[in-house]
């Protein structure tokens, strides 16, 4: 019985020292994130919130698109009224 | 500098945009973000009033002034109001389908919000069944004065007497007792000046265009 019980003992501190082990590699790697992203300056803007600022900029472009195309209609039609105006 | 309000348009469109998605908003169950919709949706139909109503006086103008130029800025206001309310009507379904469940759902101002497109759609049934000018003109613009109330009745009266899914209606609503905050004013506002203002501007690029046509035919 005694020896069964080391047995395991043994077995379950090894098993300790194993998730020791791994948890001080995660955490010496968590650690490391910041540090990793305070060296290398990444295009993080447009990533933050979700990405959400993607999004307004897209749509933005397909507005600012859609109004140059209305104000070039209207600068069409002024052409064209000056045009009759001056054919009467 | 003449073309002011259509710049003022273009930076509130901008600011609608740019506010309607970033500004704070309180945080409802259901809702949730699609709230936001606030800015994009109901935007679209105070944009159809306004041009309903700026047909409507036209209308009128016609009426009293005999003038057909009165005649052509009522049906282009018009048929700029009946895009804003397609507009609104697919907006509202999208938003319905993700809040209420269905895309269309038994609602009074559902009801009526259709039942005054159709009132419109007539309007243009109207004036294509004339080819007589300045009948077709007093025809039809009788018919909108009397179509504009009628409007009015479909879709704020009606869902306040009974009652409806959409907010503020049922009982006797005041502003405050929307699902608004102070946050959300400041955009909702100048999103619906935006939104109007952008119809506006399509509505008068419309009646040159028409106005081109008949010097050209003359």
């Amino acid at each position: 019985m005694d020896i069964y019980y080391t047995r395991q003992n043994k077995k379950f501190m090894e098993t300790g020292r194993r998730i020791k082990t791994l948890l001080s590699f995660l955490f010496s790697f968590m650690l490391s994130i910041p540090v990793f992203a305070q060296d290398v300056e990444m295009a993080d803007v447009m990533r933050s919130n979700g990405k959400i600022y993607v999004v307004i900029t897209v749509l933005g472009i397909v507005l600012a698109v859609l109004l140059i195309y209305l104000f070039s209609i209207d600068s069409k039609v002024k052409k064209l009224e000056e045009k009759m105006k001056n054919r009467k | 500098m003449k073309n002011w309000w259509k710049i003022l348009c273009v930076l509130l469109l901008f600011y609608t945009l740019i506010a309607g998605f970033l500004m704070p908003i309180p945080a409802l169950p259901i809702l949730n973000e699609s709230i936001r919709n606030l800015y994009f949706h109901v935007t679209m139909w105070f944009g159809m009033i306004i041009h309903m109503i700026v047909s409507m006086v036209y209308s009128i103008k016609y009426l009293s002034k005999n003038d057909l130029r009165k005649d052509v800025i009522a049906e282009q206001f018009a048929i700029t109001g009946m895009v804003f309310g397609i507009a609104g009507l697919l907006t509202g379904m999208i938003w319905a389908k993700n809040t209420w469940g269905a895309y269309w759902v038994n609602d009074t101002k559902l009801n009526g919000a259709a039942a005054a497109m159709l009132i419109y759609a007539a309007y243009f049934i109207l004036r294509g069944s004339t080819d007589e000018e300045s009948k077709r003109a007093r025809i039809s613009a009788v018919y909108l004065v009397f179509a504009f109330p009628l409007m009015l009745v479909f879709i704020y009266v009606l869902p306040r007497m009974t009652d409806s899914l959409h907010p503020g209606n049922g009982g006797n609503p005041a502003f405050g007792k929307y699902d608004l905050d102070n946050n959300m004013r400041l955009v909702f506002y100048p999103a619906i000046i935006a939104w109007s203002l952008l119809g506006v501007w399509i509505s008068t690029i419309r009646v040159r265009i028409k106005n081109l046509w008949k010097q050209a035919e003359e």
